[in-house]
């Protein structure tokens, strides 16, 4: 690994971490999603660094979409819904000062005992390909059985979470039409 | 062929975009007087180009209780975004950085825009603004499913993310003739996100004018230049992924690379000045019920050509 792959992968490891730190002291819920999302693009940036561009690139995608829809999540439900009044994001400080530090102390441990394998064999030239064929070559049947878990768990969370089913839409034959909705879509069902 | 891109690429790339965002507000002027029965000359053509002065010099809006920082990042984020896009698209065959994942990188700086807009519509702590920062999330929500398979539609044909190998792999029979309705719906998502036209919904009128109600000075600026910033990537994006790239007869690559661009460009300002605005409650069930099936569909034939071959 060069010199300027280095330096990338210290100063993004030192961005994720400062923003890091920002999550946790910062007193405005969009600030905080804000922080956490600039955290994890560093981590794309890492990933990318380190040789695998293609999970890199995605990572930075998905969490942009994944925190922006979080912020409009975590500002509804935060105590003072505005977001731009004084607040903590640290709650039983004590007990997770403890979890934290265990934690810490037990992946750096790994990091450090762990017996890392030597490289065999040449690096490939497009990662992009190595990684379909490990998730889609022989880890296929995971994959699939993956994609209908978070499916099912999707339709069924908003299921759950909905009040108005079929027959408040259709009526108790359902033969109402057009369906009695509160915001009537553009199809037209 | 992928070529390597010259030392001055990179800074070409962003002027080549400018021109073309600046063609297409001009083109839109010209459009706006000849509907309004006025006197079509220069100097209406360079109307919306004497905006920029004025927006520089007027008087910075003040409020009460603005969130500067984050209000700042959007309305930086959304060019910015727009310009790093063009990094891996290419004229001819010289692209500034040809990616191996170059459509995922065109699609992840184009998601940045949610971040963009919304964080823009948050800022100025104002009610419009931040109506309008959520609408083009519900937008958002709507458009970006069906865009994402009509880029992965192209890269399945090409078998390949690097957007030179898909601008090679049309070998004459463009991707535009036979995947139309992923053609269709990345046009459609081009519009979306650049938030022109029956897209406009986040910036709307009814909302006084939403994300840009409260803007002024450089951050009015910044946001309506990434509008069309945007309209412009898109449209030269376009050329590489459905239109062949720089193939065509006699003259050189960067030459139709340039005319299809301007014709894709022409073809968005009309279509944008024609479809009315599309409420986000109304597109996002037309994009769930009948945009995704019919691109996973359109998904579907060029795997089972790639299967076949």
């Amino acid at each position: 690994m060069g010199t300027t792959a280095m330096t990338l992968l210290a100063g993004l490891g030192v961005l994720a971490l400062v923003s890091g730190v920002l999550v946790f002291t910062l007193n405005s819920m969009a600030r905080v999603t804000f922080s956490l999302l600039a955290a994890l693009v560093c981590v794309g940036g890492v990933t990318a660094v380190l040789g695998l561009p293609y999970l890199g690139v995605v990572i930075v995608l998905m969490m942009v979409m994944e925190m922006v829809i979080m912020a409009v999540f975590m500002i509804a439900y935060m105590m003072n819904p505005a977001g731009l009044m004084p607040m903590s994001m640290l709650h039983n400080k004590r007990g997770a000062l403890a979890v934290s530090g265990v934690v810490f102390a037990a992946l750096v441990a790994g990091i450090l005992l762990a017996p890392w394998p030597d490289r065999t064999g040449a690096r490939p030239k497009d990662t992009t390909f190595q990684v379909g064929m490990a998730l889609m070559g022989e880890q296929m049947l995971t994959m699939v059985t993956l994609g209908f878990v978070l499916l099912a768990t999707m339709v069924g969370a908003t299921v759950l979470a909905t009040r108005r089913g079929r027959y408040d839409r259709l009526g108790d034959d359902l033969d109402r039409r057009p369906a009695d909705d509160p915001v009537r879509g553009g199809v037209g069902r | 062929m992928s070529e390597a891109g010259e030392w001055w690429t990179p800074l070409a790339a962003p002027g080549l975009l400018l021109v073309l965002a600046v063609l297409a507000t001009t083109g839109n002027a010209v459009l706006d007087a000849r509907s309004a029965g006025r006197p079509v000359t220069l100097a209406t053509a360079v109307r919306p180009l004497l905006g920029v002065p004025r927006v520089l010099a007027a008087q910075p809006r003040r409020l009460p209780t603005p969130d500067v920082l984050l209000w700042r990042a959007g309305a930086v984020t959304v060019p910015v975004a727009a310009v790093l896009s063009t990094l891996v698209i290419p004229v001819g065959s010289h692209a500034a950085a040809d990616l191996s994942v170059g459509v995922v990188w065109f699609n992840a700086m184009e998601v940045l825009t949610w971040a963009g807009l919304w964080l823009a519509g948050w800022g100025p702590d104002s009610v419009f603004s931040l109506i309008g920062g959520y609408r083009f999330l519900a937008l958002g929500l709507a458009y970006e499913l069906p865009l994402m398979f009509a880029l992965i539609s192209t890269a399945t044909g090409a078998q390949s993310l690097r957007v030179n190998d898909i601008a090679d792999a049309q070998h004459g029979l463009w991707y535009a003739v036979w995947m139309p309705v992923a053609f269709v719906v990345y046009l459609a998502g081009v519009l979306a996100f650049s938030f022109l036209g029956p897209f406009a919904y986040p910036a709307g009128r009814d909302l006084a004018g939403g994300v840009l109600a409260e803007a002024s000075g450089v951050d009015r600026l910044l946001l309506q230049a990434g509008r069309w910033l945007w309209l412009a990537s898109g449209a030269a994006m376009a050329v590489p992924l459905f239109l062949g790239g720089g193939a065509g007869p006699g003259l050189p690559g960067w030459v139709w690379s340039l005319v299809k661009t301007l014709l894709v460009l022409g073809l968005l300002v009309w279509v944008m000045r024609r479809v009315p605005v599309a409420r986000a409650d109304r597109y996002v069930e037309f994009a769930w019920v009948v945009l995704i099936p019919l691109t996973i569909a359109q998904t579907l034939v060029p795997a089972l050509v790639v299967l076949a071959r």
